[in-house]
């Protein structure tokens, strides 16, 4: 009987404290839960953001990808038109990084000889010529940023060549091309993005906004464009570019060219967003209080869209980028000296070479992964910014 | 009967009504195309002159005198864009001067050709994405869905030229045959038979591979989304409540609801399949649009090139309308608005 008595107490206590205990934990999902009710839009957005590993990687690589595009100067070892004719078509070299068991990071010395039967050059890595990879050395002058003259670069070698991806048919070390080809196709779609945003945020805005005529006109306007298919018609508006025309130029303008389609999509979006909009309080508020349409649009309407803006701009960018390496890779985009991914894969069109030499299809590699990132952040911003889910 | 005739009668209204939106948007695309194979400097008159100045003269020049006054180059622009859209009813689409032939007996095949293979890959992505995107939404987070996911996610973002490329590349070092192109040499310029068909067959799943390829993850994609959205319908757990075997359920009741969304969004594959068909033209060299309508850019062929985008044009809004025709169809809501 005694021993039941304290297997009841023991029980009892234990069940107090664990009611405690849940208690306690109730208390702090229910403070957490209120912060998170009482957080602003943008803080709900980054929550739910940073639980989506996908969108996270993908924002990571994004990041890496543009920060090697700013310091593409600095991270090259060679310039854009370094020829060196002697190492035409070396395919990647492997990079050792332990020599006796010290982090002393080299590579093998390059023997070139002629295959007796085929008469294609081949190289051999000549394995008593240790050649270190120093870090931080000096090579050709270059602007970082544009401005600031530099010479030193990230890694190198004194003799000999490193050339982490191999080397096209003019002896061109293809990761200095690949990084600094970088610097083109992810800004020419930032900025073809940024275009299309302002054009069709403008527009999508005032279309919702005004309705009537002007939704009319615009709407008219957005099915023209759309009534276009988007390839065959970038394709014929650059190969209408003139010959003459400044590398700068012809940057800009097929940027501009590429901003002509993507801007309908946000344009449709945003009007149904705005027709939504226009009947709430706030802005028969604004306007009650004698606001003009300008500040009605800049400063209420745009704002409270500005995150579907955002993740429409990102969701954006891989079919900018796609564009942009279709349209060189045909021949009618940039062109040399303009280096993007798009004209380097297309100077590795040839068959017949590709088959020889595949590694001139990694900058295809640098493309698609840009492309599967930028898709992964645009998902994950887009889950994140919509209201409906917590 | 009398129901059935006034569905019927509804259906065609639609169709006229949505027919007729589209004459508007025609005229101003074709405005605007005469206005971009006008831009490059030059007309083509101009270079023929350059052609007859070298050759001298004899018939070329009698032909650019023919030319010149068919198309109206010495009246002003809008005459000359009038009579150049004036042919096209009458089947006059102009005239190519690189090639010294008609448009129209330039692009017929190819535009036949071109029509196919995107038809097929919009088939093969039709018939390949809803059965997976089923598979992957009822089992959700599976090892199969995960792998499907990922897979999607790469046909999304290589590129088809990339594809292509790569295609090409594998099959000459693995399977060691002459990628590309409709035939094997052997085949190119046999009689039809047989062996011949199953040649081109053999050189034609890949381009429709490639071209469905970002199509298809799209789709899959949206599919999955769809049913496991009407999966978590009440009346998916009614139907399950009442002892429907599970198999009735999910295909049924719940893929017949999710699969409407997907019409429309095939609509919109078209374009992409119209601008792919071009760029897997170019790279496996199959004689789709894409080669000619290059050619005919980089050459300025400008007649050439105005009449190919405007059949692309058409074909894009000719495939729009049957969407929506199909959406009307499945989905009594849409004709009545």
């Amino acid at each position: 009987m005694k021993d039941l008595d304290r297997q009841y107490e023991e029980l009892r206590a234990l069940y107090e404290q664990r009611g405690e205990e849940e208690d306690t934990t109730a208390k702090r999902l229910l403070a957490a839960e209120e912060s998170r009710f009482a957080s602003s839009q943008w803080r709900v957005i980054w929550h739910k953001f940073i639980r989506n590993r996908a969108a996270i990687i993908g924002g990571a690589v994004i990041l890496l990808f543009y920060l090697g595009a700013v310091f593409a100067d600095f991270i090259s070892p060679y310039d854009l038109e370094t020829r060196m004719v002697q190492y035409a078509y070396m395919p990647p070299q492997r990079v050792h990084f332990f020599a006796s068991g010290m982090f002393r990071p080299f590579v093998y010395g390059i023997t070139s000889a002629r295959d007796s039967v085929t008469l294609k050059k081949v190289y051999k890595e000549n394995i008593s010529e240790k050649i270190p990879v120093r870090f931080l050395v000096q090579g050709h002058p270059y602007k970082l940023f544009g401005l600031v003259p530099m010479n030193v670069h990230l890694f190198g070698v004194k003799e000999s060549g490193v050339f982490l991806l191999g080397t096209d048919g003019q002896g061109r070390d293809m990761f200095s091309r690949t990084i600094l080809g970088s610097q083109i196709s992810l800004s020419i779609g930032l900025i073809g993005v940024f275009l299309s945003l302002i054009i069709g945020a403008i527009l999508g805005v005032a279309s919702g906004y005004f309705g009537g005529w002007a939704d009319q006109v615009i709407q008219r306007l957005i099915e023209v464009v759309r009534s276009f298919p988007s390839i065959p018609l970038w394709m014929a508006l650059t190969a209408a570019l003139p010959n003459h025309w400044s590398p700068l130029k012809v940057y800009f303008t097929i940027s501009v060219i590429l901003s002509l389609i993507g801007w309908t999509w946000l344009a449709r979006q945003l009007r149904g967003k705005v027709l939504s909009l226009r009947e709430e309080d706030f802005v028969m508020a604004a306007q009650l209080a004698g606001a003009s349409h300008t500040w009605i649009i800049f400063r209420h309407l745009i704002p409270a869209t500005l995150s579907h803006i955002i993740v429409i701009g990102t969701l954006a960018m891989p079919s900018m980028i796609l564009a942009e390496s279709a349209l060189s890779f045909l021949g009618l985009g940039l062109r040399p000296p303009l280096t993007s991914w798009g004209v380097l894969l297309q100077e590795a069109q040839n068959i017949q070479t590709l088959v020889v030499y595949p590694w001139l299809l990694i900058p295809g590699i640098f493309v698609a992964v840009s492309i599967l990132a930028f898709n992964f952040l645009g998902d994950g911003l887009r889950d994140a910014a919509d209201p409906y889910t917590l | 009967m009398g129901k059935l005739l006034q569905e019927v009668l509804t259906m065609l209204a639609y169709i006229v009504r949505r027919v007729l939106l589209m004459i508007p948007t025609l005229i101003i695309t074709s405005i605007l195309i005469f206005i971009i194979i006008q831009l490059p400097p030059g007309d083509f008159a101009t270079s023929l002159q350059a052609d007859v100045a070298s050759s001298g003269g004899g018939q070329d020049a009698a032909m650019l005198e023919n030319i010149r006054h068919r198309y109206g180059l010495d009246q002003p622009l809008p005459i000359q864009y009038l009579r150049w859209i004036a042919g096209f009813p009458r089947g006059d689409f102009g005239y190519s001067l690189e090639w010294n032939a008609p448009v129209w007996d330039l692009i017929a095949d190819r535009l036949g050709f071109t029509i196919l293979l995107s038809g097929l890959a919009l088939v093969f992505m039709w018939f390949v994405s809803v059965p997976i995107g089923v598979y992957s939404a009822t089992h959700k987070y599976s090892l199969g869905d995960n792998a499907l996911t990922f897979l999607g996610f790469l046909g999304l973002s290589v590129p088809d030229f990339m594809l292509g490329l790569i295609y090409l590349v594998g099959a000459t070092l693995l399977l060691n045959m002459s990628a590309g192109g409709m035939f094997s040499s052997a085949m190119e310029k046999a009689p039809w038979s047989l062996a011949k068909v199953l040649d081109m067959l053999n050189h034609l799943w890949a381009p429709l591979l490639i071209m469905g390829a970002a199509g298809t993850a799209e789709l899959i994609r949206i599919m999955r989304g769809n049913l496991l959205d009407v999966l978590g319908e009440q009346y998916i757990t009614t139907a399950r409540a009442k002892g429907l075997r599970e198999r009735v359920v999910i295909n049924k009741y719940a893929v017949r609801v999710a699969i409407n969304p997907l019409i429309s969004v095939l609509g919109m594959q078209i374009p992409k399949m119209i601008s792919s068909s071009i760029i897997i033209g170019v790279v496996l060299s199959i004689p789709t649009v894409g080669p000619l309508f290059l050619r005919a850019l980089t050459t300025q062929d400008m007649y050439l090139a105005g009449a190919l985008l405007m059949f692309m044009t058409v074909l894009l809004l000719i495939g729009n309308l049957l969407a929506d025709i199909a959406l009307a169809w499945v989905d009594p809501r849409i004709r009545y608005q």
